[in-house]
This record gives structure tokens, sequence and C-alpha cells, in this order.
């Protein structure tokens, strides 16, 4: 199918565009998602653990305990998203049958299918899918994403793989809007998505859905550095809960993010916010263990 | 022909789909301008706020000293809220859990959410009655609020399964669906001449 003759498309990546300029704030409990929404959290996303402790912790990570889904749920207004692993499109019905609003088919969770993503046409619940390049984003478009992020390396609180993922798909659909025809074929090729995709991207210079940022982001400051580099919105992870003081970190982010063209903002919202979360260089974690890679 | 390039539409960009907003007025040949703090409104003609979370941007109007200068700049000039945009403008929000207070511009209730979560997002063709006759325009309705109550001064200018959809009271339009997810300006373009 082609990426706009989905009945539902237009309803999906509105959701997403309803996002754009704020942040999705990771959250374990009811109560953790009522601080996100007064902080001014665009949506929450519903997990057991925050990418942080499943880095820590191992084993298989799942779809959240739907009970826990079920609390947030009832306990905020803004939309609420769940992650589900990989291929696993019974997890994502389940999700789905739950009614939350978005599914995030997500590296953060043990992968269930090691060779095939979700066919995402056939939900009328939107998805979000994370990539580090425009390869894999339109891959996942193809399938029916109607939002792209970063994958960064989550649960690091290091922005450097998200920065890294940004600066990499940014500078191709550049170089996409002045290449030649003969280019575009080359490309779609490559990509292994067909060529309308490439030529859509080619025509705008950007994606055809919403591109957030995801992965490693701690300070007020890494989130509007992302929204510099071209993300619309930013997904917090680990970043806020994780911190010694998640309240105030939330609202600093939140605030960094809509003014992140205000210096003097982002400077007022990085003053004495306590610890950031401690993190990890992601550049030291073996290749096997990367999130990214999935 | 009429011209619209010395009108500057403010966009309330604290969060939400203000881009689409935007880009419509931009079609309509008016000049866009980002509204983040008190001072952006200062030479504005009219002010949209856009669909997106009303929560996070009620949090952060009170948060960035916006309150005030609102409802100031809407005593005396047009504005138009679509969806969240609505919910902010509305005099009172039902089962309001998030302790969202709007600005009670317009003398509607509304109910959050009030078309359901996402999975009962929609889009359908909605019949608009304005001064120069009935037009179909595409109201996009994405966890849409339902407005359940309409005070005495309030038009409504659509209807959407015997519900209103699109309301005006004087200076103050809106809406429960997106008008700026498409290219069609007709909802806008009636907004922008009630200047006139």
């Amino acid at each position: 199918m082609k990426y706009y003759e989905d009945k539902d498309y237009k309803v999906k990546v509105g959701l997403a565009e309803m996002l754009k300029g704020g942040v999705i704030m990771d959250v374990t409990s009811a109560e953790q998602a009522k601080i996100a929404e007064q902080a001014g959290a665009a949506a929450v996303m519903a997990l057991e653990r925050v990418p942080s402790d499943i880095r820590a912790e191992g084993g298989v990570a799942r779809m959240a305990d739907l009970d826990v889904i079920e609390k947030i749920k009832r306990s905020v207004t803004i939309p609420v998203m769940a992650k589900c692993r990989i291929g696993h499109f019974i997890e994502a019905r389940v999700l789905e049958a739950m009614e939350v609003d978005f599914i995030d088919e997500s590296e953060v969770l043990t992968p269930a299918d090691n060779k095939y993503h979700i066919d995402k046409w056939s939900f009328k619940v939107p998805f979000v899918c994370g990539c580090r390049n425009l390869g894999e984003a339109l891959r996942r478009i193809s399938e029916g994403a109607a939002m792209i992020r970063t994958k960064g390396e989550a649960g690091t609180g290091d922005v450097s793989q998200a920065v890294k993922h940004l600066r990499e798909i940014t500078s191709v659909m550049k170089a996409l809007t002045v290449m030649s025809p003969e280019e575009h074929y080359g490309l779609a090729k490559e990509y292994q998505v067909s060529i309308d995709l490439v030529r859509v991207v080619a025509e705008k210079g950007k994606l055809p859905v919403p591109n957030f940022a995801a992965g490693g982001i701690a300070t007020p400051a890494d989130a509007a550095l992302c929204m510099h580099l071209g993300a619309e919105a930013v997904f917090v992870g680990s970043g806020i809960f994780k911190s010694a003081n998640p309240e105030k970190r939330a609202r600093a982010i939140v605030n960094a993010t809509t003014h992140y063209q205000d210096y003097a903002i982002i400077a007022e919202n990085s003053h004495a916010l306590g610890e950031a979360m401690k993190g990890i260089q992601a550049e030291t974690i073996p290749e096997e263990e990367k999130l990214q890679t999935r | 022909m009429k011209t619209y390039k010395d009108f500057h539409v403010g966009i309330l960009t604290l969060q939400g789909d203000f881009e689409k907003h935007q880009r419509q007025v931009r079609s309509l040949g008016a000049v866009p301008e980002a509204v983040r703090l008190p001072g952006d409104l200062i030479g504005l003609d009219a002010l949209i706020i856009p669909g997106g979370e009303s929560s996070t941007m009620s949090v952060l109007i009170d948060r960035f000293a916006l309150r005030a200068p609102l409802l100031e700049f809407a005593r005396t000039h047009p504005v138009y809220g679509t969806c969240a945009g609505m919910i902010l403008l509305a005099r009172k929000i039902e089962d309001n859990i998030s302790g969202v207070e709007p600005l009670a511009l317009i003398d509607i209730d509304v109910r959050r959410n009030g078309y359901g979560r996402q999975v009962f997002s929609f889009e359908t063709d909605i019949e608009v009655t304005l001064e120069n006759g009935t037009k179909t325009v595409r109201g996009f309705f994405i966890r849409a609020p339902k407005i359940t109550r309409v005070g005495e001064g309030v038009g409504v200018l659509a209807e959407y399964q015997a519900r209103p959809v699109l309301v005006r009271q004087n200076n103050i339009l809106a809406s429960s669906f997106h008008s700026e997810l498409n290219d069609d300006l007709t909802v806008l373009k009636y907004f922008v001449d009630i200047l006139l």
C-alpha cells in the first residue's frame, strides 16, 4: 500500500502533529504520569521499567503490565502511549484493544521477531518507530508508522547517539532535494523502499510524518539541541524519573523545548535542577549490548 | 480582489500543530507570527490557538505570564481556537481532572476527548453555514472535545450528529475539529474576515 492511501492515515499522522513542540515522558506509575502532566508533558509513555533499569537489570523486557497502563490512562487526560516488542503484533493488538493512543514498536524492549516488523497499516491505532538513518525511517513508514523518532541509545543519558541519528537523517534528506532522478532510483534500491516515498522526501526535504528525537536526552539543553537539529518534539525516558528532582527537571525540559530558540530561557531552566541521571557513555557500550542495533 | 498581505495572524506556539496553522495563514496570503511570550502579541491583528494538548498549553500560558495579555488581546481582536484551542477558549471544562483553567472567552462547556480516545478519531465532511452560504469542509476529529452546552449569545455555524462543532460568539471562533490539516481555507478565511 502507498503511504497516503490508508483511510485512517491522516488521523494517525494528525495525532503525531498534535504532539509537536512537546515532550513525551516515560512513566511507570499513575503518580509519575500525574507529575508529568502537571509539568507540561504532551503525552506519557507507560512502561514497567525505564530504559536505564532495563539496561541494568537485563532479562527479557516486554509490554508493560496492563494494570499499570490502565491506571495511568485513568489518571491523566493527555495521550497515553505504550511500547510493544518489535514484531510482536499480538502485544500491539492488546494495546490497541486497551485503547492506548499511540504504540511505540520499540527497540528498548526485547525484540519478538528478529526478521520482521509489525504491519502497522492493519491497525487503527498509530505507531511510532525508532530509526538511525533515513533508510530505516522510510522502511518503517512503508510499514505504516505515523511518526518516526531517532533511536539514540536509550537509558544512557548520553545524547550523542540521538544527535548522530538526527544529523544522519537530516543531512541525507537535504542531499535528496538536489539529487538527480537516477540517484533517487539508486537510493530507493539501496533503502529497499518505493521510489514514490523517496520522491516525497526529495520534494519536501522532510519526512512525510513527524520526526521526533529520543534516546539519551537528560537535560533542558539536550532537548533544545535536538530541536535545533530538526526534531519536532522530544521523548525523555530515564532522564526525568532517574534524576534527583523529577518534577523540576520535567518542567525545565518542557520549557526549554518550547523556547528552544531563546537561550536566556534555557539558561534560566538549567539552574539548580539537582543531579541529572548518572548515565553511561554510549560509545563504551559493547556493540552486542546496544539497543539501537535491534 | 481582497488581499490579506497586511494581516499579521499570531499563532500560539507553545505546543501543538502550530506549523499547520502557519502554513494555512501563509496560503491565504497573510503573515503568520509565532506567539510564545506576552510581547509577541504586540501589533497582531488576530490570534489562533492551535490543536495540541490543552493541559500543556494551559500550564505554559501561566508559566510564561500569558494569561492576562491573552484576555486583554481577545477583548479587541478576533481569536480562533481549534480542538485544544477550543478547550482553552471555553467557559467550563467538564470532568476537568487535569485542572486546566480555561480562558472563558466563549460561553460554551466542553468535554475533553468527548469523541473518544485516538482509536475513535476520524475525519468527515462538515457542512458549515456562513454569511455567504453553506459550504462543505473536511473536519478532522482527533481525540476531539465535545461541546456539551452552548450559551445564548453563541452562534452555531456547523453541527455533526446534531452537536455543535463550529461556534462563534462576537469575535471568538471555536471548532471541535481541526480545519488546519488540509488545504481548505474556508474556515480560516471566515475567521480573518471577522476583522473586516
